[in-house]
């Protein structure tokens, strides 16, 4: 396998990787944009922008709406605390944050609904103001931030640690203020990083289903997300549908996978 | 286990720099601390309660039932194959991402991330189609236990080639052409060479497949189904909240939950084992190349010095 070995090897060993790669990967991901354009446009883009199809769109980018933001927002402040004040507590918070990945979205679905339902903990005062978690966009919301929660703070972080200090220092040597620093310095020089994990938080919002699936009750035109209406349309045997939002998703994917690699290449170059 | 305790932070990153902007240390923590704990601890501590509210020996009750063990059984030999399986193939892509010249390299290394990048029921939805009762290729395995294997291996595929790629990047290559010219073969250099230093990329990216495989619930869903012989434990969990069996579902949860955390603490230690030898990080996990995303130590320099 080194450099010096056969040729025949080599190109055993291509055959076997970009073998699995097509197998696994592109033939199914290809049979599906087939499948769902076998019969023209105008099914999948009907199930799509079918009422129940444009609400579940709708329900996706508030989602995204919310919780990227939040998540990027504690993300960065998070990674200059862990990175760069090495506070007492920085191992366990860094283990905390890197639970929601180890947890399965349907225990993470299980939790909330346990903290925030009919017998939870939180459900007296929550009846009491009124406020529907439960079943509702709220809890819905509370699923994509705990399951999104990791990422920006896991893509600023190396970048924080390998831009150093100089250029801040000199910064509030000239008489930047942390603020000013933070905005002119530091925030431009891990730009790519975060934009790298804001990428990533917004791809796994917008699929998420498990966890999202337990808290929300898949009521349809309701609480129903793009891939919960994925699952409804497919359990309907109403197949355009389950297909025309899954191709939605599936080029949503794709454009992750792009705006990964222009950022990748940014970041190095 | 830590034999090298203090290897993580050797080296002293310099204090000085910006910090959190408009709040100091104290303030800055309690918010990380509140934000973590109210969305992500107070879930889990309502979980734990749930799932012990009715006594330990509810608890073992639970997760005794033939159907939970049947569950849990399935989805940790599953997840065992399966990471076995991606090992293997996952090194090899890691090999030819790396070290291999072929047409569509570039476009083969991003596709590798698409099932991080791909909402899982609709994997489980492209599965069928080619996997299933109407497959092109003739082969129906949709709703047996081989469908869970094949959606595991979809969903965790990135975790080896991502961990192991970066290895084999900053691999030096002194030692291999040294094994050479005294004579090595291809697969003793292999052998006795490469595989040990892609060692605890290898096992860290098998940690990471085994703990998401562990959880995996929106691949397998569709494509292998609920059936008594095909559920996994997520999919076991779900049914249990359906029948309102709360307590039930979050006793599994629990073993299950316990199951990936002991996966992350094992993917800590090959970190820790791994980056001995480099400079260090102190920030642990957050490390962890899993996503592609490479950052690239010797070109701070080239930074413009405004």
């Amino acid at each position: 396998m080194s450099a010096h070995s056969g040729n025949g090897s080599r190109w055993g060993l291509r055959f076997l990787g970009l073998g699995y790669v097509f197998l696994l990967l592109l033939l199914p991901l290809g049979l599906i944009f087939y499948k769902t354009f076998e019969h023209g446009l105008a099914p999948p883009i009907d199930a799509i922008t079918s009422p129940d199809g444009l609400h579940a769109l709708k329900l996706t980018l508030i989602m995204v709406a919310i919780a990227v933001p939040l998540n990027t927002i504690f993300g960065v402040g998070c990674a200059l605390l862990l990175v760069r004040h090495r506070v007492r507590g920085s191992g366990v918070i860094d283990a905390i944050i890197n639970l929601p990945f180890a947890i399965s979205p349907i225990v993470i679905g299980l939790s909330l609904f346990l903290l925030y339902g009919t017998k939870g903990w939180f459900e007296p005062a929550l009846a009491e103001a009124g406020i529907k978690v439960l079943f509702s966009v709220p809890g819905m919301v509370l699923a994509s931030i705990f399951v999104s929660l990791p990422f920006v703070v896991r893509e600023t972080v190396p970048v924080l640690q390998e831009i150093g200090t100089e250029q801040e220092q000199a910064a509030s040597t000239l008489g930047a203020n942390a603020w000013q620093t933070f905005w002119r310095v530091t925030l431009p020089a891990i730009r790519w990083g975060v934009a790298y994990g804001v990428v990533l938080t917004t791809a796994r919002v917008l699929g998420e289903f498990g966890a999202v699936s337990v808290v929300s009750g898949s009521i349809s035109g309701q609480t129903q997300t793009l891939p919960l209406f994925v699952e409804k349309q497919y359990e309907n045997f109403n197949l355009p549908g389950a297909f025309g939002a899954s191709v939605l998703l599936a080029v949503l994917a794709l454009s992750t996978l792009l705006a990964m690699n222009v950022l990748k290449r940014k970041e190095d170059a | 286990m830590s034999a090298h305790p203090a290897t993580a932070d050797s080296v002293e990153t310099p204090r000085a720099g910006v910090r959190l902007p408009g709040v100091g240390a104290g303030l800055g923590r309690g918010l990380v601390v509140l934000y973590l704990s109210l969305l992500v601890l107070l879930p889990l501590a309502a979980l734990t309660d749930k799932s012990l509210s009715l006594g330990l020996g509810h608890f073992w009750e639970q997760v005794t039932q033939p159907q939970a063990v049947n569950s849990l059984e399935l989805t940790l030999i599953a997840s065992l194959i399966v990471v076995v399986i991606n090992a293997f193939f996952g090194t090899i892509l890691a090999w030819l991402l790396v070290r291999d010249e072929f047409p569509g390299k570039a476009f083969v290394n991003a596709v590798i991330d698409l099932p991080f990048a791909l909402p899982t029921i609709v994997a489980s939805l492209i599965l069928i189609e080619l996997w299933g009762t109407k497959s092109p290729l003739g082969v129906d395995i949709a709703l047996s236990r081989y469908a869970v294997i094949v959606a595991l291996l979809f969903v965790t595929l990135p975790f080896v080639v991502r961990a192991v790629q970066p290895l084999l990047i900053e691999m030096d290559r002194e030692m291999e052409e040294a094994a050479a010219s005294l004579g090595a073969g291809g697969f003793t250099i292999f052998r006795r060479i490469i595989f040990p230093n892609l060692l605890p990329g290898l096992a860290a990216g098998i940690a990471l497949a085994f703990a998401r495989a562990l959880g995996e619930f929106g691949s397998v869903l569709l494509f292998a189904g609920g059936l008594p012989d095909t559920q996994v434990s997520s999919v076991y969990i779900k049914q249990l909240i359906e029948n309102g069996n709360e307590a039930g579902a979050a006793a599994v949860s629990i073993v299950l939950l316990a199951a990936s955390v002991l996966m992350l603490v094992l993917v800590s230690l090959a970190q820790r084992w791994g980056s001995r030898h480099e400079r260090s990080s102190g920030a642990g996990l957050t490390n962890m190349p899993m996503s592609g995303f490479e950052s690239s130590p010797h070109e701070e320099d080239d930074d413009e010095r405004a």
